[in-house]
């Protein structure tokens, strides 16, 4: 019982995971692929979030620093999977952002963001 | 100053991209990215002559000691791949931005040079790190800036080809990080060579096959692996050309390299061949890319088309260096590498002259080219041997390690294969060339007058240069030889 307890979090980061590629693939609008990419990216930033917190763990900050009583007994979750995804939602971001600059550039030349539009008028257009 | 250089050859370009915003007068940003390109060709090659001689430089970043910290590891193996990218933007950046396919008018050009500064910056960082999670973070800013790179092409299909780019590539991206954070998950380390040895108790585990599926498929995408490369002809034909010449002949090399990596350094050649034989999945695609992309290339109406296929099937000589786990396979993929690198790079940089004359890329177009511009078809045709593998060309050299390589295996038919589909490479070189030479001109193509000289020599630096590399081969092979053995371990 508590291994599946323990695994749930597992099973979201799958959902999610699969809902954004599944957005992506199927999904006509350019700008609903990438809400399913952006999904799809975070999928793996909760999956680094849970790798990082240990049970009944607490914020890792270093007591003896404010001058506090050091409790031995405390345990901590480990930050650096939390840090790493720092970087990543700011590789998101950017992700995201480009995407959607395309997206409006693609507006403005064809004057359509469903795809099947963009294919159609690329194969009349020839190359 | 010799100790700082890892760290000098990631951070001067990282530097000397937001410059160029502050410079913004085309002409110093040029001279500005040339220079930069210069300088870190000089440090890769400073590098390289460094490894060869006293072996592996190890940098601690910011002074934290691995494993805690990130560490900088460049071997004879990283060195080498640093002397190509910073080799190709040596001679690509003087070339300038080619203006004929370029959608941005002149004086917002600096940003080009910033992009591609960044471009080469990710490049470098995957080659000289040893951390994992810098090889995604460095992956993702080669990816955004190529991104940018390639919708600068004019015509609005650039920007439809870039968007599925996109999509490719955050999708291997994301499936790179899935597979670093599921390796973490069991060493708890990020650091290459750490994580090696902290993943050998655990090899057994489903967790760690999973990883190494990802890391697979993930790099597969961006080396644009047959079946995982709908995203590069669409790139390569509608990216502006001089983009084209840069990006084929580096950042799937790159991508290639990283795999490399993950076999051998992370995984391991006697999980990743031994117990997981991924060289029975590896072996088939890269025949298959062969084979499917000389023969799609021979359809091909559009010259950019035809080289990007080509392209996709070079990169399956590669893979199936790689596929051989053997110093000798391991060595022909990576000469294939450096020697792919100068002619397809070349080929690219026919192409834009071409097209900055004729404005179109269409083969039909340059029916009697060889007439008007004599020197740029001459260049185009010794490339085009070079693609194909004839003696005296470097393309004939990687052929002959990775034939030596088949046959040090006993596998006969492998060769066989290897010779069969470089016979498929002189249908569609053949197949421009005889427009060029044969036909009479069109009214185009009468036209037209030889490109400028600051266009020409870039191009017979490289193509000049394969011819070299094909004829002296002491260096390449050496250095191929020995970076093979370091990535296998065995020095």
């Amino acid at each position: 019982m508590s291994a599946i307890a323990g695994l749930w979090v597992y099973a979201v980061v799958i959902v999610l995971m699969m809902t954004g590629l599944y957005t992506v693939i199927s999904r006509d609008n350019l700008v609903k692929k990438i809400m399913g990419l952006n999904i799809f990216q975070v999928s793996v930033i909760m999956f680094y979030v849970a790798l990082g917190k240990v049970d009944g763990g607490t914020a890792p900050i270093f007591q003896a620093a404010h001058g506090e009583h050091v409790d031995t007994e405390v345990v901590f979750s480990n930050p650096l999977p939390h840090v790493l995804m720092l970087t990543a939602i700011v590789v998101g971001i950017a992700t995201t952002a480009l995407g959607l600059a395309l997206v409006v550039r693609i507006q403005e030349a064809y004057g359509t963001v469903e795809e099947a539009e963009l294919v159609r008028i690329d194969q009349e257009g020839g190359l | 100053m010799n100790a700082h250089l890892p760290a000098l050859q990631v951070v001067l370009p990282l530097l000397a991209a937001p410059v160029c915003v502050l410079l913004r007068n085309r002409r110093v940003v040029g001279v500005w990215a040339t220079l930069i390109a210069w300088a870190s060709l000089a440090i890769a090659i400073t590098m390289l002559v460094h490894t060869m001689e006293h072996g592996t430089i190890s940098y601690a970043l910011g002074g934290w000691e691995s494993p805690l910290g990130i560490e900088l590891r460049v071997d004879v193996a990283n060195a080498f791949l640093a002397t190509i990218v910073t080799g190709i933007a040596s001679i690509v950046l003087p070339y300038g931005p080619g203006s004929a396919t370029l959608a941005i008018p002149q004086d917002r050009q600096y940003l080009f040079y910033t992009a591609f500064l960044l471009c080469m910056t990710g490049l470098l960082g995957m080659s000289v790190t040893g951390d994992a999670f810098n090889v995604f973070v460095f992956v993702e800013i080669t990816s955004l800036s190529s991104y940018t790179l390639i919708a600068l092409g004019k015509g609005r299909r650039a920007l439809t080809a870039a968007f599925s780019y996109l999509v490719m590539g955050t999708i291997g991206g994301t499936f790179i990080l899935l597979a670093i954070g599921l390796c973490y998950q069991m060493t708890g380390t990020l650091n290459m060579a750490d994580m090696a040895l902290r993943l050998q108790p655990v090899m057994g585990t489903r967790t760690v096959l999973v990883a190494f599926g990802f890391f697979v498929v993930g790099a597969s995408i961006k080396l644009a692996l047959f079946p995982l490369h709908q995203w590069m002809p669409n790139a390569y034909t509608h990216a502006p050309s001089v983009v084209s010449a840069f990006l084929s002949a580096t950042a799937t090399k790159v991508s290639y390299f990283v795999l490399v990596r993950v076999v051998f350094t992370i995984f391991g050649a006697a999980y990743v061949f031994g117990t997981v034989h991924f060289e029975w999945l590896l072996m088939p695609l890269s025949i298959a890319a062969m084979f499917v992309g000389s023969i799609a290339a021979m359809y091909q109406t559009h010259i950019k088309r035809l080289l990007a296929y080509s392209s996709m099937a070079q990169i399956g000589y590669m893979t199936l260096g790689l596929s051989m786990n053997s110093v000798e396979g391991l060595t022909g993929g990576l000469v294939h590498l450096f020697n792919h690198g100068l002619m397809k790079g070349g080929l690219f940089l026919v192409v834009a002259n071409i097209t900055f004359r004729l404005n179109s890329s269409k083969i039909q177009d340059m029916a009697g080219l060889a007439r008007k511009m004599p020197w740029t078809t001459l260049a185009f045709a010794v490339g085009g041997l070079s693609l194909i593998g004839v003696p005296g060309t470097a393309g004939f050299i990687s052929k002959w390690y990775l034939v030596q390589a088949a046959l040090m295996k006993g596998q006969i038919w492998l060769a066989l294969l290897i010779l069969m589909s470089s016979l498929l490479a002189v249908g569609y070189v053949w197949k421009v060339i005889e427009v060029m030479l044969l036909k009479p001109p069109t009214k185009r193509v009468e036209n037209t007058t030889p490109a400028p000289l600051r266009m020409i020599w870039p191009v017979w630096v490289m193509i000049g240069s394969t011819v070299v590399f094909g004829l002296w081969t002491t260096w390449t092979g050496t250095v191929a030889e020995v970076a093979a053995e370091t990535l296998m371990g065995l020095r």
